[in-house]
């Protein structure tokens, strides 16, 4: 692991918790959605939280493909999850939030589990791959 | 009484659909991502637009983006019923665990006792930090 690659996760971490918090709250704006009415879902795309929402979605995406792409999912998952803790602090320290016994206990769960997960190997070794004729490693599985 | 339990039930139609497609989606993902390779290297090698064309083109991908479409919309749809303190842990959680078991059986994944514990703590974890 360099410092690219913890980069690429603190951009999972962060962008994620973020985007959906902002989906949350413009969703509140738009109201409950029937299952009759589908297409107003579509349109809920409109609410300029919900857009930006999408926007930090986007580059949570470009940040977790990159991820995916030299570590196991398994790896990734438990070590971006810092984001949750990060909000949780954020609230406390700069929203001046209380933050209850048992969400303080949830954020000490949360990074011995990253503690865990990053004291490990990030991938699953393997024999070589072969690659096939468009210079992408073929199929093993 | 009636309103609520629809509420409630809505609410959990969403997270399952949340968990199944999400997971169905991370794993496509990441076996797509697998097969191009470190995206920093190939992108140092032959240009950012190659990167592109090569993720495109890889039918994981488009599949799993799929599925990760089904999930946003399953989210949205349970943010509209019920409130982000049940949806977003419940799905979150749920969906670590999911995703341990589902990359082992299809990504044959080494997750050894180290990362089952990640999994867990981190799941436990994200419902604790909903109250």
């Amino acid at each position: 692991m360099n410092s690219r690659k913890y980069l690429v996760l603190a951009g999972v971490s962060v962008f994620a918790p973020v985007g959906d918090s902002l989906l949350s709250y413009g969703m509140k704006q738009v109201g409950n959605i029937s299952l009759n009415n589908i297409p107003e879902l579509l349109l809920a795309i409109a609410n300029p939280w919900v857009g930006l929402g999408i926007v930090l979605l986007l580059g949570f995406f470009a940040s977790y493909m990159t991820a995916l792409s030299w570590a196991d999912l398994t790896y990734v998952l438990p070590a971006s999850s810092l984001g949750y803790v990060l909000l949780a602090l954020i609230a406390r320290f700069a929203l001046h939030e209380q933050i209850s016994l048992m969400r303080w206990l949830g954020i000490a769960l949360v990074s011995g589990g990253v503690g865990f997960v990053t004291s490990g190997p990030e991938v699953t070794r393997r024999p070589p791959q072969h690659l096939s004729n468009d210079g992408v490693a073929a199929e093993h599985l | 009484m009636i309103p609520h339990a629809i509420s409630n039930l809505n609410g959990w139609l969403a997270i399952l659909a949340i968990v199944i497609s999400s997971s169905a989606g991370d794993v496509l993902l990441s076996r797509g991502m697998k097969q191009i390779g470190d995206l920093g290297e190939v992108r140092r090698k032959h240009g950012f637009n190659f990167v592109l064309l090569q993720i495109l083109r890889n039918r994981y991908f488009l599949i799993g983006v799929g599925c990760m479409a089904i999930s946003f919309y399953s989210l949205l749809f349970g943010l509209s019923w019920n409130e982000v303190s049940l949806i977003g842990p419940a799905a979150a959680s749920l969906t670590f665990v999911a995703n341990a078991f589902a990359a082992k059986m299809f990504l044959h994944e080494h997750v050894d006792h180290r990362r089952w514990a990640a999994a867990l703590f981190v799941a436990a974890g994200v419902v604790l930090m909903a109250f």
